[in-house]
């Protein structure tokens, strides 16, 4: 399974996020709370730039003049029509059933192991390079990276 | 047609494939205005500013109701830098031509005669800042509606400049459209030979529904149809087309998929209610569909497109339907999207261009 190098983890602080192309692909991955997610940075509804839309929370009511604000900032809105879309699972709230945006699972892997790993295979080991590289940072093997893995 | 002039219809239509006709633009401070007013206006405008019934100003879901990714790299508001509007939208999506409807609060001022000056304004801002410099962008006759003599006079004024398409108007007027008070608009608009555009929006005081003013933002964005149908049901009862047999009326973001029923519904009235209405000499749905044009964005989107084709089936104005993206709104149609590729070739192609095209008489942009 591909692995892709995209960003140092210090380079993605709780909140903040990045778009990467990977394999003619752009993905946006954002940290949340110190957790990482990876979604396809196009929204099925029209093929907006998903990924740079606000994130926000999710209001939800049981019955009329119940308001429960929940979540906040796991939310992403696309820039263009605000279709919502929980970031952890890619999964919409506007129409759950049949509209979900392909998500990508998200690891951290220290400097050493990325480095380690290219040295006894590099790329058929299934790790390709991305737009950071182990190699672009020699000294960095202290260092934990932010990797994503496509499936396809 | 001689052979030369043949060729340059056929030219003109096969140079432009793709025309959007509901762009919107808007200065980076309102005072910005004063710039193109006379002074007392200018000071007008910055001590008293402007007064209407209000309603609509709220940041409707994004400030601006503009896409959030719609800001230039310069931090000013959406729609407000050239540069960045021809990146995002024309060179984007290949639009050959672009039709600006600023909505900009001239119309449905209290002050009338601020309405007026301010309309004067905008028009001129529209020449200076975004019609002398992008060829491919074509603009509104900005007025102030609600009076129908001071419109009169401003499209008189620049009623004959080719770049500007149509008198632009808010559906929701302070009275139904067919009323006198604005004929003297029509009257001016045929003159010119410039159809009237009328835009989701504004606020003449009335509710927006005929049983008070509902709550929710969502009412107001997913009910405004119901204003547009008012608006065709006085236009055509009122005898506007027998009095003004040329105009031409477009109607802007209001949809299309409650036009049919509303025709099929006007013309069993009109038999048996005629003597009501004697002005009128056939049935409804004749002048509706001889007077009407209707943009695309927001597009009708049934969930099957089966049922989007029966839909145009019944509405049968295919020659009268005209792209639109209604950038940088949020409720934006994207160009590759909102038109359904299942759609016949030919009708997908009268819908992006040749409609708007004939319309308009547009001739491709001249760099």
């Amino acid at each position: 399974m591909p692995r892709h190098v995209v960003a140092r983890v210090d380079e993605l602080p709780p909140g903040a996020r990045t778009i990467v192309e990977i394999a003619g692909r752009s993905i946006g991955v954002f940290n949340i709370k110190g957790e990482f997610f990876a979604l396809r940075n196009r929204c099925p509804h029209q093929g907006g730039p998903l990924c740079t839309g606000r994130l926000s929370g999710f209001l939800m009511g049981t019955t009329p003049g119940e308001y429960n604000y929940s979540r906040p900032g796991e939310i992403l809105r696309c820039p263009w029509h605000g279709w919502e879309f929980d970031v952890r699972t890619g999964q919409s709230w506007f129409d759950p059933a049949k509209t979900r945006v392909r998500s990508y699972p998200v690891e951290v892997v220290a400097g050493s192991q990325l480095v380690a790993e290219a040295a006894e295979a590099p790329p058929a080991a299934g790790l390709l390079p991305g737009p950071y590289t182990a190699e672009t940072y020699p000294a960095s093997v202290e260092n934990e990276y932010v990797i994503v893995e496509l499936s396809t | 047609m001689t052979e030369a002039a043949t060729r340059v219809a056929v030219e003109s239509r096969t140079a432009i494939s793709l025309v959007d006709g509901d762009i919107h633009i808007q200065p980076a401070n309102r005072l910005d205005f004063g710039r193109y007013m006379t002074a007392h206006w200018r000071r007008h405008l910055e001590t008293f500013g402007g007064r209407g019934p209000g309603g609509a100003s709220y940041p409707r879901a994004n400030k601006y109701a503009a896409r959030s990714d719609s800001y230039p790299p310069n931090g000013k508001p959406p729609g407000s830098d050239l540069d960045f509007l021809r990146h995002q939208l024309l060179d984007t999506w290949n639009i050959d031509i672009g039709v600006l409807n600023p909505l900009l609060g001239a119309g449905g001022q209290r002050n009338l005669e601020f309405g007026a000056a301010l309309a004067t304004a905008i028009n001129e801002w529209q020449f200076a800042e975004w019609l002398d410099p992008e060829p491919r962008l074509r603009g509104s006759v900005v007025v102030e509606y609600e009076d129908g003599e001071l419109a009169a006079e401003e499209i008189h004024r620049v009623g004959d400049d080719p770049r500007l398409v149509h008198v632009l108007l808010s559906i929701r007027t302070a009275e139904p459209m067919g009323r006198r008070k604005y004929w003297p608009m029509y009257e001016a608009a045929v003159a010119h030979d410039l159809p009237v555009g009328v835009h989701f929006g504004g606020s003449g005081g009335s509710p927006i529904t005929g049983t008070g003013f509902p709550s929710f933002y969502i009412e107001d964005h997913a009910g405004m149809p119901t204003v547009f149908q008012s608006q065709v049901i006085s236009l055509v009862c009122e005898g506007v087309f027998e009095r003004f047999p040329d105009l031409k009326i477009v109607l802007i973001e209001g949809g299309f998929g409650w036009l049919p029923s509303l025709m099929w519904r006007l013309d069993e009235a009109y038999g048996r209610l005629r003597e009501e209405v004697p002005a009128l000499r056939r049935l409804p749905s004749e002048y509706i569909r001889e007077h009407f044009w209707i943009t695309t964005q927001p597009m009708e989107e049934p969930p099957r497109v089966t049922q989007l084709e029966r839909l145009l089936d019944q509405l049968n104005m295919n020659d009268r339907l005209m792209f639109a993206t209604d950038y940088p709104h949020w409720d934006f149609d994207a160009p590759d999207h909102a038109i359904p590729g299942r759609l016949p070739a030919d009708l997908k192609a009268a819908i992006r261009a040749e409609n708007a095209v004939r319309l308009y008489g547009l001739r491709p942009a001249e760099a």
